[in-house]
């Protein structure tokens, strides 16, 4: 096996984690976004609490499983008291409105687990078993816990494939997504589905905080960052669909890891001097965004849009 | 109208005159520091730092009754210039002091010493201020921003290392830092790599970083960043192949956050926290009694300001509206400095000795820093020689 091959088999890997890393958040967002038509611009806290809640239990009692436990419960219970505090009341409103309180959420949020937490970072531990290295291939070795995360994101995206399309409540959602009067009409209850749709957007804002809490720092605002790159997926996907979330974040993760990796060589051989140097990191971090815009100039609702009518 | 400004000149001087008379009677200090937001790290263990100098002091710096007016810039530039207008306007400081980032030092700079007005930076010294637009009324009691750095480039050239790789986030201060430590080492550079400064995930970098097998890497990754880094770098089983040299990394704020996963990680400072000298000890002793935690590298600087105040006060016995005596007092830089041996260069900021460290596993089992040997002895930074003070 030559060197290429190994490091071609590991940047990939690394696309399909942060990928994975990135559709968790992005399901959540996009359920909610597509069933309720709020922009949630407070998942990134809902993301905070589970990684802060898992962080603070798994230290205090040891057990991993108990910290995850808490995180998903903690960031499902704040997601719900969100719901019938905050949302509820601006559903009717336009998107300016929803920007505007879900924005003020965020930066209330970030000032209280500054208060309870400190302004410092939290650890967070790599749970015993899954730290260190797992042999895949001769010359590579990958870190367990991030197979750890490309595991349970592909569990919880055949979980939600199964939810939504072959459910009763998954029907419902469907439905409401695709007309949210005419399903009120035949019968929905449809504040009660909002709080269970919002309820289990939060259940996986939490769950994929706690995930990237041993990757990442956990530091009041950490879900700021990652709810960008959550948008775009959400956009590029089709706004609402989970199977385009996926693919979308699947895709965003290979385009921009392997931007980073092989970019700067790719330009080196191609240019003398120095400008590899200069225009690469520049260009790289650009590339999901010029994705983007590409995307949405050919395709303005996103590359796979639920079927509406 | 000339009538109008006659008068209001003439209320002016009367002012300043009445002033003059009652400045020696208490001393204003204003403290200005960021304590909400991602920044609020560095700016509360600044803060800190200077309360354990007036918990030192009983409130007397200088012996004048001393009142520090802690205000929060929130990390933005326009915040920082309103709060300078307050002190002057509203408070009548005689000091202004603290400040966290270098880009709201950059922004109050020229309201601050074009009115004359005594500043000690606790923590940024950014090269336009060290070089070119330095002023008699700005002293630092931290560094110059690429020191750090300079040592770390001193102290791998001095090792003899080759075929270093180097990475750093793309913006101002990475350039600065990897331009720092390139004026100190000479040797082989494996790779240069500058990450976006929003950037979470580190993986890709560190494939490559495995792929092109390089003797060493040196790192800057500041505050949460560099929590991420390190615990990637680790994480993917880097540490053990390739050590990892950091400036501006990790320190007392990070190191909790980063864990075992620090430890082996090779460090510059200008601080030796553990040095066997009877103020660095107390300094310790007394911020870990009264905080619970041990203090960063910011904490150290901001009871220095203080302390270096005290000094300068008490050498004019308290007459500090003569500015003239008073800057000359500050900078004779007479005080005994938690570093040890303090002096001033022709610009304002410290000549001072950096050091480098190693994260070991302390005697409670967490990480520590300890320090091992001097980087750069009595260094002052590259920019003194373009400031025109003498």
């Amino acid at each position: 096996m030559s060197a290429g091959t190994v490091l071609l088999v590991e940047q990939s890997l690394n696309g399909l984690q942060f990928g994975i890393m990135l559709f968790l958040m992005a399901a959540g967002l996009t359920l909610v976004f597509g069933v309720m038509n709020v922009v949630n611009l407070a998942h990134g806290s809902l993301y905070m609490v589970g990684a802060y809640l898992c962080a603070s239990v798994f230290a205090a009692s040891g057990s991993f499983l108990l910290g995850v436990s808490t995180g998903i419960a903690g960031a499902t219970l704040v997601g719900i008291l969100f719901e019938v505090t905050v949302f509820r009341r601006i559903y009717d409103g336009d998107h300016l409105d929803h920007v505007l309180a879900t924005f003020g959420l965020t930066l209330i949020c970030n000032e209280v687990v500054r208060m309870i937490w400190g302004p410092t970072a939290l650890f967070a531990a790599v749970p015993q078993g899954l730290a260190g290295q797992v042999q895949l291939m001769p010359g590579l070795s990958y870190p367990a816990y991030r197979l750890a995360i490309i595991v349970v994101g592909l569990m919880v995206a055949g979980l939600l494939y199964v939810l939504v399309n072959r459910t009763r409540l998954g029907m419902v959602i469907r439905a409401s997504a695709s007309n949210r009067t005419m399903a009120a009409a035949l019968g929905v209850n449809d504040v009660v589905l909002y709080t269970i749709v919002f309820g289990l957007g939060a259940a996986l804002a939490g769950l994929s905080g706690l995930m990237a809490a041993p990757v990442f720092a956990v530091t009041p605002g950490m879900g700021d960052n990652v709810l960008i790159l959550s948008f775009v997926v959400v956009v590029i996907g089709g706004i609402g669909s989970v199977r385009g979330a996926f693919l979308a974040a699947l895709l965003i993760g290979f385009v921009d890891t392997f931007g980073r990796a092989f970019l700067r060589p790719l330009l080196a051989s191609l240019f003398a001097g120095n400008v590899a140097d200069n225009a690469a990191p520049a260009m790289a971090s650009l590339l999901i965004y010029a994705l983007m815009a590409v995307v949405l100039f050919f395709r303005p609702q996103g590359l796979f849009p639920p079927r509406t009518r | 109208m000339g009538k109008r400004r006659g008068f209001l000149l003439a209320a002016t001087a009367l002012a300043a005159l009445v002033q003059t008379a009652q400045a020696a009677d208490k001393l204003t200090i204003g403290f200005m520091t960021t304590l909400s937001g991602p920044g609020a790290v560095i700016g509360v263990e600044l803060r800190d730092g200077m309360l354990i100098a007036m918990d030192h002091l009983n409130k007397k710096v200088g012996g004048l009754p001393t009142s520090v007016i802690v205000e929060d810039d929130q990390q933005k530039p326009d915040v920082a210039r309103q709060l300078v207008n307050k002190f002057q306007k509203s408070d009548r400081i005689d000091v202004a002091a603290g400040f966290s980032f270098s880009n709201l030092m950059l922004a109050v700079y020229g309201p601050l010493t074009q009115a004359g007005t005594v500043t000690i930076s606790s923590n940024p010294g950014p090269s336009q201020i060290a070089g070119k637009e330095c002023s008699p009324y700005f002293f630092s009691t931290s560094w110059q921003g690429d020191s750090w750095a300079e040592a770390m480039g001193a102290y791998l050239q001095k090792k003899g290392v080759q075929n270093i790789y180097l990475i750093a986030p793309n913006y101002a201060a990475g350039k600065d830092v990897l331009t720092g430590f390139k004026r100190f080492y000479k040797g082989s550079v494996a790779g240069e790599v500058y990450t976006p400064l929003s950037q979470l995930d580190f993986s890709a970098e560190l494939a490559q970083i495995r792929a092109t097998n390089p003797s060493a890497v040196f790192a800057f990754f500041p505050g949460g960043l560099g929590i991420q880094f390190v615990k990637q770098y680790s994480q993917a089983g880097l540490k053990d192949k390739f050590t990892l040299y950091t400036s501006y990394t990790i320190d007392n704020t990070t190191l909790p956050a980063i864990g075992e996963d620090a430890v082996g990680l090779i460090n510059t400072t200008f601080w030796n926290a553990g040095a066997d000298n009877p103020v660095t000890k107390k300094f310790v002793a007394d911020f870990q009694a009264k905080f619970g935690r041990p203090p960063a590298e910011y904490a150290a600087q901001a009871y220095d300001t203080i302390m270096l105040l005290d000094s300068a006060v008490k050498a004019v016995n308290g007459k500090i509206e003569d500015k003239p005596a008073f800057l000359a007092a500050i900078r004779k830089a007479d005080f005994k400095s938690v570093r040890g041996a303090f002096r001033f260069n022709s610009n304002g900021f410290p000549i001072q000795d950096y050091f480098q460290g190693r994260v070991v596993k302390g005697e409670d089992g967490k990480p520590t820093i300890r320090i091992e040997d001097i980087a750069l002895k009595d260094h002052g930074d590259a920019y003194a020689s373009e400031c025109g003070l003498k």
